[in-house]
């Protein structure tokens, strides 16, 4: 556990750093693009951010520039948590407000989640509605479809995401396909959900990245959190879509500290997160990655350039038009992933990317990912398996040359 | 909130609970059900019997068991298993259920509909004498043999026609086909092709129905949920693992195995290290049964047994029917690795020709009754066809609906705007 915490502690001071540098230098230079930004930072609110076409009016608060910058009254006040504490918070507002929602996993209820996400909950909501079930990951994520099939809207934790692949099955026939086959008649409004990416030498099958996998799978959403802000409105968000969501979190992105607003907010699931507007190139990133971009901005920063950095969020579908809007801006992207190169959520995203806004590039996508290697134990060697803060600025100075 | 916080008790009685196999004279008080089983009326032969249940009786009285269950049935005669209307429901279900498959085939060969299909000739007493019992909330799921399960829970016999030939009418809109049939005004949980994943999401209704009862507190909540399969798909992970958590959190769901001998060519004895599944539910703490499932009546009395074990909220059951398909596996089955012997074996113990004799024999129909109903079943199922053949196939703008409940689940466009809101989204030509 202290290995993990030294790297998060590198990781919270990266934010904390980067935030209070690129908000303040950052206003002195992009004062203009600022001002020609509508309404960057307002909160959303759960009532207004589920209507189809009002997008247009709502942008979601960036969490972590707003801490420097001028904040309206209302986030002030906020309180602060780590992350996994404000997923159960997100979680628990879910809970009370709808009395179908349940969560079951392995060790979800006793021990209170492998992470602590769901610490408390058994107490307060009994053993049938925070279920701890066998080692069945198959069969308990088909429960929960059933479920789900009948009336309830669990939440299915996989103590770690790899262990969702024996549950491919189910994911991919039953939670994807089953409301197509059966011609819309059911619904399955279950949120899978679990601590995934490369952590502190787990080991290959601990350290996998099953969002490339499962992005294929048509009738599913993916989204990832970064940020304690963004983990609690997606998780409520996930909860409340009818859809099939799966909720990516990250290993190392647990103890992560941050103020966040009192009142309820619902954050949008298929809308990306600008965390730093610029004018030089766009970074594409989610989950841990943010961190590790964030810190080469700091670098950037420092030599001159102005990346636009850009949290994905929503890995399936892409938020098409806030990233269109930044590469018609900057004309140069960069993606920063941690998903292996073969077969990503980054090539999948430079296709789109490609198909869709091919006349706004002036030279080829950049995508740096995880090399295609099982996650070795020795840290040195994982920690070159995962792309660094120094490739990413290698690659932004070769691609603004 | 006393129920919800309070913890579920593990079930450690395996040895009580578990007793419910072969022998109809297990002495019930012995054990903590309050409801006798008749038991099973196996034909296997007995010199394999030694488990640790039987020890405790003399060998001597699981020989009778054939016997005394005969003399049962001739004693009735006033004491019948079923009235005159329940006989005629569902001498009714199973004619239609042969009738239905039948006219499936010859429309197969006549090229109405494609890809995989496969009929339930023969098993039609396991149907009808399960699903007949149930009430319309209780949930059935079953695999890619599915028709006859969906006819008796109740889906029209033209929904499901249509559904075959693929068009719009179909109880799915022709998204699901052969193998995925759902109904959620029946409760029909599916259809499912690859074998076991129908399983799970059975003890997920199951679960449900306990949920609300527990949680939701809706105490008249006693839904319970069939899972149907077969033999091959007893040797998978998915029936264990639900065994395990059904039997666990007592969940009311009954496993029903038809157990028809082969999956496809692979023969049960050749595929499984103990081919008596019933064996498997003790193992997991729930009681096992075997029965005869070409007989109806036989069926229909251990799953009155079984249906009410769960509403009661007693626990799972697992059941397995003894029974035999009359066709290959599939329709593009050419069928040739099984006995003709076994065939002729199975084939003189038809399930309808048995019912119907004994409604005749037991003065519970006429011979015009049973007449009239195969002649209105025959209408219905001619008229499922026209109606079929009438309906319009899908039009373009059905491709992209029911991808996702909430549609904006396609996302933003470039254009800033969701996917779905795209005026070629309805026409089923948007860019997703």
């Amino acid at each position: 556990m202290a290995s993990i915490f030294q790297v998060i502690g590198a990781a919270t001071a990266a934010v904390s750093s980067s935030t209070s540098f690129d908000t303040k230098k950052f206003q002195l230079c992009s004062r203009r693009s600022v001002s020609e930004r509508k309404s960057s930072f307002v909160v959303v609110k759960a009532s207004g951010s589920n209507r189809i076409g009002s997008r247009a009016d709502q942008l979601v608060t960036n969490a972590v520039a707003t801490k420097a910058d001028t904040p309206p009254a209302a986030s002030k006040p906020g309180h602060e948590l780590l992350l996994f504490e404000a997923l159960r918070e997100g979680l628990e507002e879910e809970m009370e407000r709808d009395a179908r929602v349940c969560v079951m996993g392995e060790d979800v209820g006793h021990y209170g989640g492998s992470y602590k996400v769901t610490k408390g909950l058994a107490d307060k909501y009994g053993d049938l509605r925070v279920l701890d079930t066998p080692i069945a990951e198959n069969s308990f994520t088909g429960m929960g479809i059933g479920a789900a099939m009948t009336g309830l809207r669990p939440i299915i934790e996989g103590m770690n995401m790899g262990f969702l692949l024996l549950a491919f099955n189910q994911i991919s026939n039953n939670c994807g396909m089953l409301h197509y086959t059966s011609g819309g008649q059911f619904k399955i409004p279950v949120v899978i959900r679990g601590p995934g990416g490369v952590g502190r030498q787990l080991g290959a099958e601990h350290s996998q990245r099953l969002e490339s996998y499962f992005q294929s799978i048509p009738g599913i959403q993916m989204v990832a959190c970064s940020t304690p802000y963004n983990a609690k409105g997606l998780m409520k968000a996930a909860i409340r879509s009818d859809n099939p969501v799966i909720l990516f979190e990250h290993v190392l992105l647990y103890n992560l500290k941050e103020r966040i607003p009192d009142e309820e907010y619902v954050l949008n699931l298929e809308e990306a997160e600008m965390v730093r507007p610029g004018e030089h190139v766009t970074i594409l990133t989610y989950s841990r990655m943010r961190y590790h971009v964030m810190q080469a901005a700091k670098t950037l920063v420092n030599k001159g350039y102005d990346p636009e950095v850009i949290d994905i969020r929503s890995l399936k579908p892409f938020d098409l038009y806030t990233i269109g809007n930044s590469i018609k801006k900057t004309h140069l992207v960069l993606i920063v992933e941690e998903c292996m190169r073969t077969g990503g959520i980054g090539a999948s995203l430079t296709a789109a990317i490609n198909e869709n806004f091919n006349d706004y590039l002036d030279a080829p996508i950049v995508c740096l990912s995880s090399q295609d290697v099982p996650t070795p134990y020795a840290g040195t060697l994982e920690e070159w398996t995962v792309v660094q803060p120094p490739q990413i600025v290698a690659a932004v100075e070769q691609l603004c040359r | 909130m006393a129920f919800a916080g309070a913890k579920i008790i593990q079930p450690l009685t395996v040895h009580a609970s578990a007793t419910r196999s072969p022998d109809p004279f297990t002495n019930n008080k012995s054990t903590s059900l309050s409801s006798p089983f008749l038991g099973s009326t196996r034909t296997l032969t007995l010199t394999r019997s030694v488990s640790p249940f039987t020890q405790r009786r003399s060998a001597s009285t699981v020989v009778a068991v054939s016997d005394v269950v005969k003399e049962k049935k001739v004693k009735a005669t006033s004491n019948l298993l079923l009235t005159k209307e329940e006989g005629l429901e569902v001498y009714e279900d199973m004619y239609l259920g042969r009738a239905f498959e039948d006219m499936c085939a010859q429309m197969y060969y006549r090229g109405k509909m494609f890809g995989f299909v496969h009929l339930y000739n023969g098993q039609e007493a396991v149907s009808s004498g399960f699903i007949k019992l149930l009430k319309k909330e209780d949930s059935v799921v079953s695999t890619y043999r599915d028709h006859v399960h969906a006819l008796s829970k109740g889906v029209p016999a033209r929904a499901v026609m249509s559904e075959l030939f693929g068009k719009k009418t179909g109880c799915c809109r022709g998204q699901g086909g052969s193998m995925h049939m759902f109904s959620a005004e029946h409760n029909v949980l599916g259809g499912f092709a690859f074998i076991g994943e129908g399983i799970p999401v059975a003890t997920g209704a199951a679960f449900t129905s306990k949920y609300k009862r527990e949680v939701l507190k809706e105490d008249d909540c006693d839904h319970v949920t069939l899972a149907f399969f077969g033999d091959g798909t007893a040797n998978n992970g998915q029936f264990f693992e639900c065994l395990n958590m059904a039997a666990l959190w007592k969940l009311p769901i009954i496993f029903v195995v038809e157990n028809n001998l082969w999956a496809i060519g692979m023969s049960h004895l050749r595929a499984t290290s103990d081919p008596e599944i019933w064996k498997k539910g003790p193992a997991f703490g729930m009681p096992g049964i075997h029965v005869d499932g070409m007989d109806v009546l036989k069926v229909r009395e251990v799953a009155k047994e079984a249906i009410g074990r769960a509403r009661r909220g007693e626990g799972p059951t697992l059941v397995e029917c003894e029974t035999y398909r009359f066709r290959g596996h599939s329709l593009a089955d050419p069928d040739e690795l099984r006995d003709p012997a076994e065939k002729a074996h199975y084939a003189k113990r038809d399930p309808i020709t048995q019912f119907k004799k004994y409604l005749i024999e037991s003065k519970l129909a006429t011979e015009a009754d049973l007449k009239a109903i195969e002649k209105k079943i025959d209408e219905v199922v001619e008229d499922a066809v026209e109606f079929a053949d009438e309906s319009p196939a899908p039009s373009r703008s059905q491709l992209l609906e029911n991808v996702f409940a909430d549609p904006r689940g396609f996302g933003i466009g470039p254009d800033g705007k969701y996917r779905c809101e795209d005026p070629k989204f309805t026409e089923g030509t948007a860019q997703v």
